[in-house]
């Protein structure tokens, strides 16, 4: 019996990634962005941009500074494009 | 004759092709290697290439493909009677559409998960990549407008259907809340949602105060309503232009929020449906009563059938979505001859039961004959044959025919619903990338791009005057869909053939499907433009079907001019072919 429920919930798992597949790359690449326009306005101090909660998007820092660094990579930037945040001197 | 034993006979033949053919081509010539590395792999980035279980993709590529121009294509080619149809569908699915998406896969494959377009651009150059873009624009333009006619002909034709539809926009949108704010599963809403499209579907048969029918609205058949159009061509207009906002704002919402959801209900509908027709055919097991060929035929078979069949038995459609991600998900390289191979027999099948259900609908020949009396009458018939004769099917597994009618017809619009949003979101982004290489600025943008999609998709399907007259003629553009179709699976072909040829490997195999798809696509085309539309001395002149047809088959022409002189004195020059 726990077989045949194993084998079912597979195959469940199974079908709903079959039918998520579709528009899986597609939705991943919107959250992204949104994920981008988050961690930018987080930053956004640095750019300029006056951020009255930068007490506290600063303690994300630390979280924030790896994915900061695929994104400038993932946007064509070698380096660092802000001079406050050093992830790659 | 038992549409079972033909039924047997297609499965047996698919088979045999995926058992011994496509393991042929596989190990002979593109001569898959189980250690080869694949993008998927090389380039993983979590997002576009990860790699993916082959039955997953499998199930991703079948249901990227199959939708409803496997059914209606070959609903209006059973005109020539059931043979031709059915030799065209199976023996092409083997020979040419299974030969085909698995080539652009491995193609792909070898070539860092590149697109088609951009292969044809390194291959031919910045011209083969306009070239491409222009014909993809113009198959997704007769997309859009056919499936536009086709949603708007069987609201028309089976107005229960028209509440089912409608419920399961909010219901879709809900779900993308749930699943993507809530963090929620798909899988159950969906299927609730399933449920309760199809309890409407059977409470809305039943009872006529719930049949949204705009023909009635107006008068009914007969009354003119406005600017001398009667209540038909009112109706065709109304649910066009209702279409047409739906899909400007579908195509323009986030994936998450209509689409995804939409598409993942769908699917369900997609393999829901196939299981019922084929079980019905089982159990009812029904007689084919349409003739083996039909010889009062005013109009040959010979090129047309080509290009009537498209999807079902080859369509190069399926090129864009080989190479645009399936390849980029590919496993291992071995398991592109199940994903891509198998794929196409998927939608054979399709096609397959497509034939099955319009052929054992009719009481009598004679019946079948007085419903295609024409080419023309075949195009505007079609549709409705098919889903009166596969709620008959249905019928064998207990369901009563008014619920299944508007069962099937749920089914089909959802099918061609998906095709439509899909299709102006992909031609909103080739306007753009063509507004890019021409500098019209105003055109890259997403509103703009969008709305001369939907515009010039409306324009082109009320223009076409059928016989209910103004915006009832969609079916006209069939041949336009199924020319440029298969002008890109010939692209396609083509691009393996040089690769295949560069490697030192028989091409054959791919360049005879090639030659074959080419010149029965101009073959039917010059005799469709020149002897039908031609305004002056065609035998139903037509300015628009004349002018679109005219482009496609200047393309086509060009294509095959390429084509030759490529393959004639290609010298092994170091392209991105070339790479392993």
């Amino acid at each position: 019996m726990p077989n045949i429920q194993m084998m079912l919930k597979k195959a469940l798992r199974y079908y709903d990634e079959v039918l998520r597949q579709a528009h899986r790359a597609e939705i991943k690449r919107e959250i992204r962005d949104e994920d981008d326009l988050f961690m930018l306005l987080c930053f956004s101090e640095m750019l300029g941009i006056p951020n009255p909660v930068s007490y506290y998007t600063l303690e994300c820092y630390p979280v924030m500074v790896e994915r900061f660094h695929e994104w400038h990579l993932r946007m064509g930037m070698e380096k660092s494009p802000l001079d406050g945040i050093r992830c790659c001197c | 004759m038992s549409a079972i034993l033909l039924a047997v006979i297609g499965i047996l033949v698919f088979f045999l092709g995926y058992r011994y053919y496509s393991k042929f081509i596989a190990e002979r010539i593109y001569q898959l290697d189980p250690d080869y590395v694949t993008p998927a792999h090389q380039f993983n980035d979590g997002v576009d290439f990860v790699p993916t279980n082959k039955f997953i993709l499998w199930g991703h590529h079948f249901t990227s493909v199959a939708g409803a121009a496997p059914i209606l294509g070959p609903a209006i080619a059973v005109y020539w009677g059931w043979l031709p149809a059915f030799l065209w569908v199976v023996l092409g699915t083997v020979f040419a559409a299974g030969v085909h998406d698995f080539g652009a896969i491995v193609l792909s494959v070898r070539n860092k998960g590149r697109s088609i377009g951009t292969l044809a651009n390194s291959l031919i150059g910045q011209q083969a990549k306009l070239l491409f873009l222009f014909i993809i624009l113009i198959l997704v333009l007769m997309v859009n407008a056919v499936f536009a006619w086709v949603i708007a002909n069987l609201f028309i034709t089976f107005p229960s259907s028209v509440l089912p539809i409608f419920i399961q926009i909010p219901l879709a949108i809900w779900i993308g809340y749930y699943v993507y704010r809530k963090r929620g599963g798909m899988l159950a809403p969906s299927l609730a949602v399933l449920a309760v499209m199809y309890a409407t579907a059977i409470i809305a048969s039943q009872i006529p105060a719930l049949h949204i029918d705009v023909v009635s609205y107006f008068g009914g058949e007969g009354t003119t309503v406005l600017f001398g159009l009667d209540a038909v061509s009112m109706a065709f207009f109304v649910w066009i232009m209702i279409l047409m906002i739906y899909v400007y704002i579908a195509s323009t919402l986030p994936v998450w929020k209509l689409l995804q959801p939409r598409d993942y209900i769908n699917s369900h509908q997609l393999i829901l449906g196939l299981l019922i027709l084929y079980l019905g055919l089982f159990f009812s097991n029904p007689e084919i009563t349409a003739p083996m060929t039909n010889t009062t035929a005013a109009t040959p078979w010979f090129p047309l059938l080509f290009i009537t069949i498209a999807c079902g038995a080859i369509s190069g459609f399926h090129s864009l979505v080989s190479s645009g991600t399936t390849s980029k998900q590919l496993n291992k390289e071995t398991d592109a001859r199940f994903v891509g191979y198998l794929g196409a027999v998927g939608e054979g099948s399709l096609a397959l039961i497509s034939i099955l259900a319009v052929i054992t609908f009719f009481a009598t020949p004679a019946d079948f004959l007085n419903s295609y009396t024409s080419f023309a009458a075949a195009g505007d018939v079609g549709l409705g044959n098919f889903v009166n004769g596969a709620a008959q099917l249905a019928t064998g597994i207990g369901i009563p025919e008014s619920v299944a009618i508007t069962i099937v017809a749920v089914i089909v619009v959802s099918f061609a619903a998906t095709t439509l949003d899909t299709s102006v979101r992909l031609m909103r982004y080739i306007i753009s990338e063509l507004s890019h290489e021409y500098d019209v600025h105003i055109f890259t943008k997403k509103h703009p791009a969008t709305l001369l999609a939907v515009g010039s998709s409306a324009a082109l399907v009320l223009l076409p005057q059928g016989p209910q007259g103004f915006g009832s003629g969609g079916y006209l553009l069939w041949p336009l869909f199924g020319t440029s179709n298969q002008l890109l699976a010939g692209i396609a072909l083509l691009l393996i053939s040089i690769w295949l040829k560069r490697q030192g490997r028989n091409y054959v195999y791919t360049l005879a499907p090639m030659l074959f798809l080419l010149v029965m696509t101009v073959w039917a085309m010059g005799q469709q433009v020149f002897t039908e539309w031609a305004i002056f001395w065609g035998n139903d002149p037509d300015l628009l079907l004349f002018i679109f047809g005219a482009i496609i088959l200047g393309f086509a022409l060009w294509v095959i001019f390429v084509s030759l002189s490529i393959l004639i004195r290609d010298n092994h020059k170091q392209t991105p072919l070339d790479m392993n």
